[in-house]
């Protein structure tokens, strides 16, 4: 059974059609990824499975439940989390607290709770500031709980952004070119954390990535987009042997001469 | 210049130097005020007080007996010798309750709101209608009072419509609040201040059909709460009358209820302010404020928690507008102009957005500026104008000095001047906000 399936999703804008009849299935406990040149939709389909766009067409269940017409929020609470291609952390927030943020829809503190300050609310704020800590250590994130997010280094928002992911507890992580702008051991250290967030919280991973290490190493089902249409899919080695994938990286003619 | 007042500030702030520069302060302040009643530089003594016990390193049970003190003795006795002070301050407790109202709404939201005065005009509205014999006069023409129109209500009313005013004027957030959900940054802005004016013409003109505001000449008389009973204000009397020097009468008492009224309810909205800051729906506001995009994907439901932020801002106003409406007797729509929102707006930003301590120092600063510099500074130059002296080098007559250089007109410059020097030297205020540091194990090791 399939976590997550998306059914001839299509999303338009205007003229130009920028997911065309994607259909992908998602088996739980995988790490899949998305690849295709700059343009071919990867982002779009992202931002259609997670409520941002409404697809124009097709079906997307999770859990065997629809999708469509379900906020981004909504769409949260389902038990998808993602991270975002440029970082989009609360920069004015310390690490901790966007962490904390992370958790809004597992928290149950209501409004009076934190008014008259219940036990509920301070119990439940000490445990999600326990497991906010324990996170900070999952991802690697050392001694600066209480720093501003904006001010860590580019690697460090990275693992913020994860952290943030994960504290909802999401059966479903989506992750947008999250190796992006690293240097190599950076990528390395991030290739075992997501590997270590599936194995031990068994989380499904579905990443969009443009390096190739990345996905070739990584990855245990590649789903590759051109144009906005899925122009393969497979096995990575079936993948890196596939004409039409090499044709839409490297053009038609560079491929031919290749041969 | 900068590194000389941090250095003073660090050697002062060490050892035993808090305490004696805060007593001496209270001492020197109280007895100043207390012997010449009308000096501003005494007062201005006296107000470093409060603001040398927030900064300053004093224990803290030390820091709360001074304070109470000061809150509780000091200030009702010297406002009795000058009524002017308890004013000066209740206005203070007024504006500061409206700048932490505000501050929930662009300071942790981040939703830029141009007509938040329109909140305090709903609370203060709604003790003005009922309060008063505005009632019974609801079908007579505005200004034609009938004589002999009863009260509606009893006094001791006041308290419920305190509670009343909250309701009503966080229901006109949520009604604000509606229509402009998907609309961010400068539309924003635009549709709160017509929703300011909006509230302000209807109090204007809803003298007809039927008389429900009195139009431009306002309401008058509005009820104030009643005094408490003789048995409890008789020894107060009688301790209160050697120390002031005269017997004080009730008008006197009423500005020292209401100075504690405001006290109060200033407090129940810090306490507020601060708790909501720290928990789920604060920590919300402000991922909202940093990024939209992000917050909603993280699970925050965007319509609730902005309509949340405009009622929790918008009650903070309808409370205060229900004190004011008593303590006045007296509302009309010319209070709730769109000057007043963006005075309230400058009192944020002035003392820092988002920051619940910035915003009340803010308030008080306005406050002071506004009601007391400015004026004192034009009761200075009218004194110079009446007398014969003369600007030596330029041989300028003070008696010629234009009637347009008043000071207190300057208020709108005053609060330009403000928001622009802010925004180009210091954006984040005279008191930044800090976020909440907490304990963690890691760091200790």
């Amino acid at each position: 059974m399939a976590l997550l399936q998306t059914t001839d999703v299509v999303k338009r804008f205007g003229g130009l059609v920028a997911v065309n009849k994607i259909s992908i299935s998602l088996e739980p406990g995988r790490i899949a990824s998305i690849i295709g040149p700059n343009g071919a939709g990867k982002t779009t389909f992202f931002n259609t499975l997670t409520g941002i766009y409404t697809p124009d067409e097709g079906q997307i269940t999770f859990n065997d439940r629809s999708l469509i017409g379900l906020r981004p929020d909504q769409v949260s609470e389902r038990g998808i989390s993602r991270t975002f291609q440029n970082i989009r952390l609360f920069g004015a927030m310390t690490v901790l607290e966007n962490i904390l943020v992370g958790m809004h829809t597992q928290l149950k503190q209501s409004a009076l709770d934190a008014l008259f300050r219940t036990k509920r609310f301070h119990d439940e704020e000490r445990d999600s500031e326990n497991r906010a800590k324990e996170l900070m250590a999952y991802v690697g994130l050392k001694n600066v709980g209480n720093q501003l997010a904006r001010n860590l280094p580019y690697g460090g928002q990275r693992r913020i952004e994860i952290a943030r992911a994960i504290a909802a507890n999401p059966a479903l992580l989506l992750l947008d070119e999250p190796t992006a702008g690293m240097n190599p051991n950076e990528t390395a250290d991030a290739i075992k954390l997501f590997r270590r967030i599936r194995d031990d919280k068994g989380i499904t991973i579905l990443l969009i990535e443009h390096d190739m290490r990345v996905v070739m190493g990584i990855s245990e089902h590649i789903s590759v987009m051109d144009y906005g249409e899925k122009i393969a899919e497979g096995t990575p080695k079936e993948i890196r042997d596939n004409q039409r994938v090499i044709e839409a990286y490297l053009g038609r003619e560079a491929a031919a001469s290749m041969d | 210049m900068k590194t000389f007042f941090t250095e003073l500030f660090k050697k002062a702030n060490k050892g035993p130097w808090p305490l004696i520069i805060t007593l001496s302060l209270l001492l020197v302040g109280t007895i100043t005020v207390y012997q010449s009643p009308r000096s501003l530089t005494a007062f201005l003594t006296l107000m470093l007080c409060p603001l040398m016990l927030y900064f300053l390193k004093i224990n803290s049970k030390v820091k709360l007996f001074i304070g109470l003190l000061l809150v509780i003795v000091i200030v009702p006795v010297l406002g009795i010798r000058n009524i002017f002070y308890l004013e000066v301050i209740f206005q203070m407790a007024v504006f500061a309750a409206l700048a932490l109202g505000l501050n929930i709404v662009i300071g942790m939201a981040g939703l830029l709101d141009l007509g938040y005065v329109a909140f305090y005009a709903v609370g203060a509205y709604t003790w003005a209608i009922f309060g008063s014999k505005q009632l019974s006069l609801l079908h007579s023409i505005p200004g034609a009072a009938p004589a002999g129109a009863a009260f509606a209500l009893a006094p001791e009313w006041f308290w419920l419509f305190l509670f009343l005013g909250v309701g009503l004027a966080a229901l006109a957030g949520i009604l604000l609040g509606l229509p402009v959900l998907r609309l961010r940054g400068d539309y924003l802005a635009i549709v709160t201040l017509g929703f300011g004016e909006v509230i302000r013409v209807l109090a204007l003109n809803l003298d007809k059909p039927i008389n429900l505001t009195n139009g431009p000449q306002g309401i008058t008389p509005i009820q104030r709460p009643p005094l408490p009973p003789d048995f409890i204000l008789d020894p107060i009397r009688q301790l209160l009358a050697p120390v002031v020097g005269h017997a004080v009468t009730d008008a006197q008492l009423y500005n020292v209820f209401f100075y504690f009224l405001a006290l109060i309810v200033i407090l129940v909205a810090i306490m507020v302010a601060r708790r909501l800051e720290d928990s789920k729906i604060g920590r919300a506001w402000t991922a909202i404020r940093e990024d939209e995009t992000a917050a909603i994907a993280m699970g925050i439901p965007l319509v609730r928690l902005k309509l949340a932020a405009f009622a929790a801002g918008a009650s903070f106003a309808g409370c205060m507008g229900v004190v004011y409406a008593a303590n006045r007797t007296f509302v009309s729509p010319e209070t709730f102009s769109f000057l007043q929102s963006i005075g309230v707006l400058t009192m944020v930003i002035l003392g820092g957005l988002g920051s619940i301590p910035g915003v009340i120092f803010g308030a008080a600063v306005v406050v002071l500026l506004n009601i007391q510099i400015l004026q004192n500074f034009s009761l200075y130059l009218s004194e110079l104008r009446q007398g014969d002296t003369v600007i030596p080098i330029i041989n300028f007559a003070w008696k010629n000095l234009s009637n347009q250089l008043d000071p207190a007109k300057y208020q709108k410059l005053v609060f330009g001047i403000i928001l622009v020097v802010m925004m180009i030297y210091r954006p984040s205020g005279l008191i930044p906000a800090e976020r909440r540091q907490r304990e963690l194990a890691e760091e200790t090791e």
